[in-house]
């Protein structure tokens, strides 16, 4: 089919089941291709923590696959549909690796594209291509299948993917610390992730974040939470607790979570349940390094009122503002600029995202190679242009 | 005289040499370049030895700065560029051609920030793996990467192969744990690509740039992540009477949850050699041994280890043992890393790298026999088994053309065996030019059309790295080309 539309020239919008429709600039299109029919999961063997699918299942089927195996998908996919006013439960193992956006367990089982095998996808000149395939270790020629991750079908339809999956913990504990100011409930959460106790979470929510938590044990709490999340065996959960208690001993003394309320609060994350839809509001997600990331929640938090929440240790801010002409761009990318990162705008008017930058703008030298890797895969510009970046 | 082909040199570029060696002399200084014929012939080859090229001149940068002006340099006046760490290749990824030069950045090596903070280390690609490990052990880290030559090999031929190790199976390869890297492009221009954060901007360019082979440009500084230390480690042996008995005690370890940082296989002929070497108490009498290691607290190895050899007994095994102090588990360890050394010692021996699903290792390495058997040669078999990746090491005596020539026939075949049952040409250890032919049975001419076009990007006229991980013929054509003329599939 984009054999076809390549021939004749025809833009196209490349959407899945329309998780992330609301979220990326708007693509200039002649017509709509959904990858919605390609369903199914094509390969799983448990033992050997593989599984490919077409890339329009919906990720709640493969999970549902997964758990059937006592198994699942290690990265946590955030599906930004309830955030971004777009269907949730629609986003599709496609959309997952098109975006790379991967939840609150990427701190140490890796990211989405980390853990992606291979695919096989369609350029935009109509050609059927494959990269990777289904085992672990695999360096022939250019990891074109990763190199794929985060280009939201600009490069190439996807039309399989093959990743790894990994065991499900047998328990799960979450250690809540009250009452920390941003810059310590970070440090608290880099002291923990320099432990080898395999911590799996690494969250800070400020005061106004926690206020919009579901968790009972939690809802009422009324200050900062700073939370740790240890998975692992039950013979070996209680030491760990006790070992990261000694080990944050100076933050004082946290509230302690089963594996239910664990499992509860950190599906919220999933869909930024703390975040959710309105047009009042504009949404950023800023990649930094972690201690940096106080400092510019701060940066920006002069001009306006923000919410935030720190993933990944810190090392992932999601930020909320308010609506503004441009989402407050100039604050929030000046602020990231001086400090090192990048910041995409998840949620604003399609108006907005279509005239400020919605990606981090690039240095010269390398628009210059993006360039080069777009024309590379699909020359004539057909597929989901002007989708990450206005001219291409 | 082994069979791979390699191009013929550029005779016009061998008589401009005296040109080139006063301009690259006038641009970087007269220290950087190894001109004499006995200082060049230390770069004709690297660890895949059966095939040597002295290269007409070596330039040992120091900075940035330098690479950027020597490629630059080159680019300008149509000079093939060969990029080398150690040399440690074990596929010829960096064979010189005569007609080249050899920019070895062995001397760019220095630590130039460590974060414990954000848990990075910032780094000049000519330090070593091991290194980098022993640069911040004191903080309580380790970089993950293991690849054997640890010792030896750079970071800058890690990152150019996208290098695995025994302990990959939890910690993941290269490309698991860089961050960013400052490359050098063909025209001398430095790029940043990817940077400190854990994402990248925009495409992920890291991740063509990771395991590319020197193909896309130099890179000169790396930003790794670091990983705490484990409390603790331990490995134990179990002997067994067959290799269907050890495959599926990995698949049931695994089915059980559970995830070992290691789990590595040797067959019976490597048993022997290794124990022979390292006196580690291999287990003589078992057809195939597993070495499996967890981490942990002690009590958490203690369980671990325990349920392990539980999960073991249903397979029958001849031997069980739990490595009883820290000194057996670093001769177990030896005795597996020394593995190549070992049998290195008996014979000559051609190392392949191939992948393949696990549920397929009885039946890969029967037909490995067979294969090796055909040939007139033997093999010994080592198996990264929790990740598939299949170090199966032909015998031969490199004396003899004609043996080597049936080696790397048998080679082939095994590599061809393993892209049938589903794996792949290479786990970790490149493509190089030992298998660039092969890349044919693994990719369609378009998966391979759709990788030439990336490198042309970075490399519009094919000047990095000649005659690797393409097949000859079809880099021949991009070379003589003009750089607009993409490859078309067909």
């Amino acid at each position: 089919m984009i054999a076809r539309f390549a021939r004749e020239k025809r833009g196209i919008e490349v959407v899945g089941h329309g998780a992330l429709r609301n979220t990326g600039r708007v693509a200039t299109a002649d017509v709509v291709l959904t990858t919605s029919g390609l369903k199914g999961v094509t390969l799983y063997e448990p033992t050997e923590l593989v599984m490919s699918a077409r890339s329009g299942t919906p990720i709640y089927e493969i999970e549902s696959i997964l758990a059937a195996r006592g198994q699942m998908l290690s990265f946590e996919p955030v599906d930004l549909g309830p955030a971004t006013g777009a269907p949730g439960g629609a986003l599709s193992i496609g959309g997952v690796f098109a975006t790379n956006f991967s939840g609150s367990r990427r701190i140490s089982a890796g990211s989405a594209r980390d853990n992606l095998l291979g695919v096989r996808a369609v350029n935009g000149r109509g050609e059927l291509f494959k990269s990777g395939g289904r085992v672990m270790k695999n360096v022939a020629g250019l990891d074109v299948a990763r190199g794929l991750t985060g280009s939201w079908g600009t490069l190439a339809v996807m039309t399989e993917v093959t990743f790894k999956v990994a065991p499900l913990p047998q328990t799960m504990q979450t250690l809540a610390f009250v009452g920390l100011p941003d810059d310590l409930a970070i440090e608290a959460l880099n002291i923990a992730m320099a432990t080898p106790l395999e911590i799996s979470g690494a969250v800070h929510l400020p005061k106004n974040c926690v206020d919009r938590l579901k968790v009972p044990k939690l809802k009422g709490v009324g200050q900062s939470l700073t939370l740790l999340r240890l998975e692992t065996f039950a013979t070996s959960i209680d030491e760990r607790r006790e070992k990261l208690k000694v080990a944050l001993k100076v933050y004082g003394k946290p509230i302690e979570l089963d594996a239910e309320d664990t499992f509860s609060l950190w599906s919220e994350f999933r869909t930024l349940s703390m975040m959710p839809f309105s047009t009042e509001t504009s949404l950023w997600r800023i990649s930094t390094l972690p201690t940096k990331a106080p400092e510019i929640v701060a940066a920006i938090q002069k001009f306006m009122d923000v919410v935030a929440f720190y993933d990944w240790s810190g090392a992932l801010i999601w930020l909320e503002v308010p609506a503004a002409a441009d989402a407050g761009a100039a604050d929030v990318r000046r602020a990231v600029a001086v400090r090192g990162g990048h910041a995409t705008l998840i949620r604003a008017e399609p108006e907005i995202r279509n005239t400020v930058e919605v990606f981090e703008p690039l240095k010269p030298e390398i628009e210059r190679l993006t360039r080069g890797i777009k024309s590379a895969f699909d020359p004539s510009g057909l597929l989901n242009r002007g989708r990450m970046y206005a001219n291409f | 005289m082994p069979h791979i082909e390699l191009p013929e040199p550029d005779v016009g570029v061998l008589r401009r040499l005296p040109i080139l060696i006063e301009g690259l002399k006038s641009r970087v200084g007269q220290d950087l370049l190894i001109v004499d014929e006995d200082g060049r012939r230390a770069y004709e080859t690297d660890a895949f030895t059966a095939y040597r090229r002295v290269p007409m001149l070596v330039v040992l940068p120091r900075t940035t700065e330098e690479v950027s002006k020597i490629l630059k340099y080159c680019h300008e006046n149509d000079v093939k560029v060969i990029p080398r760490g150690a040399g440690t290749s074990l596929c010829g990824g960096s064979l010189p051609t005569e007609d080249a030069i050899v920019l070895c950045i062995s001397k760019m090596n220095r630590v130039i920030e460590i974060d414990y903070a954000n848990r990075l280390a910032r780094l000049e690609a000519g330090i070593t793996n091991l290194q980098i490990t022993a640069e911040v052990a004191a903080g309580g880290f380790f970089y993950a990467p293991d690849p054997s030559s640890q010792l030896a090999c750079t970071l800058a031929g890690n990152l150019a192969m996208n290098s695995g190790g025994a302990h990959c199976l939890k910690y993941g390869v290269t490309t698991h744990n860089v961050l960013g890297v400052k490359m050098v492009l063909i025209d001398g221009t430095v790029v940043e690509i990817g940077g400190s954060a854990l994402e990248r901007n925009g495409y992920d360019l890291l991740s063509l740039v990771i395991g590319s082979e020197g193909q896309l440009g130099v890179i000169t500084e790396a930003t790794v992540k670091l990983v705490p230390s484990p409390e603790g480690a331990r490995p134990m042996m179990i002997g067994f009477r067959s290799p269907e008995a050890a495959g599926s005690c990995v698949s049931a370890i695994i089915a059980a949850g559970i995830i070992p940082v290691a789990i590595e296989y040797m067959d019976h002929a490597a048993i022997e050699v290794c124990e022979a070497f390292a006196g580690a108490g291999y287990p003589l009498d078992a057809e195939a041994l597993l070495i499996v290691e967890v981490e942990g607290s002690e009590a958490e190895i203690g369980i671990l280890l325990g349920r392990i050899a539980e999960i073991a007994a249903r397979f029958d095994p001849k031997t069980v043992q739990i490595s009883s102090d820290a000194d057996q588990s670093a001769r177990i360890w030896a005795g597996r890393k020394a593995a190549f050394g070992a049998i290195g010692r008996i014979s000559d021996y051609l190392c392949m790298d191939g992948t393949i699903p696990l549920a397929q290792l009885p039946h890969a390495l029967t037909r490995i026999s067979q294969i090796c058997a055909e040939y007139g040669l033997k093999v010994a078999n080592i198996f990264h088994a929790g990740d598939g990746n299949l170090h199966p090491l032909i015998l031969y005596d490199a004396n003899s053309p004609e043996e080597a020539e049936r080696a790397e026939l048998a080679g082939e075949a095994i590599l061809k065996l393993c892209v049938e049952l589903g794996g792949c040409l290479t786990g970790e250890h490149g493509v190089g030019i030992e298998k660039r032919e092969l890349m044919t049975t693994q990719f369609t001419p378009t998966d391979l059309a759709v990788q030439m076009r990336i490198k042309t990007v970075f490399d519009p006229t094919w000047r990095l790295n000649p005659a690797k991980v393409f097949p000859l013929a079809i880099t021949n054509v991009m070379r003589a080309g003009d750089a607009a003329s993409t490859p078309e599939a067909a």
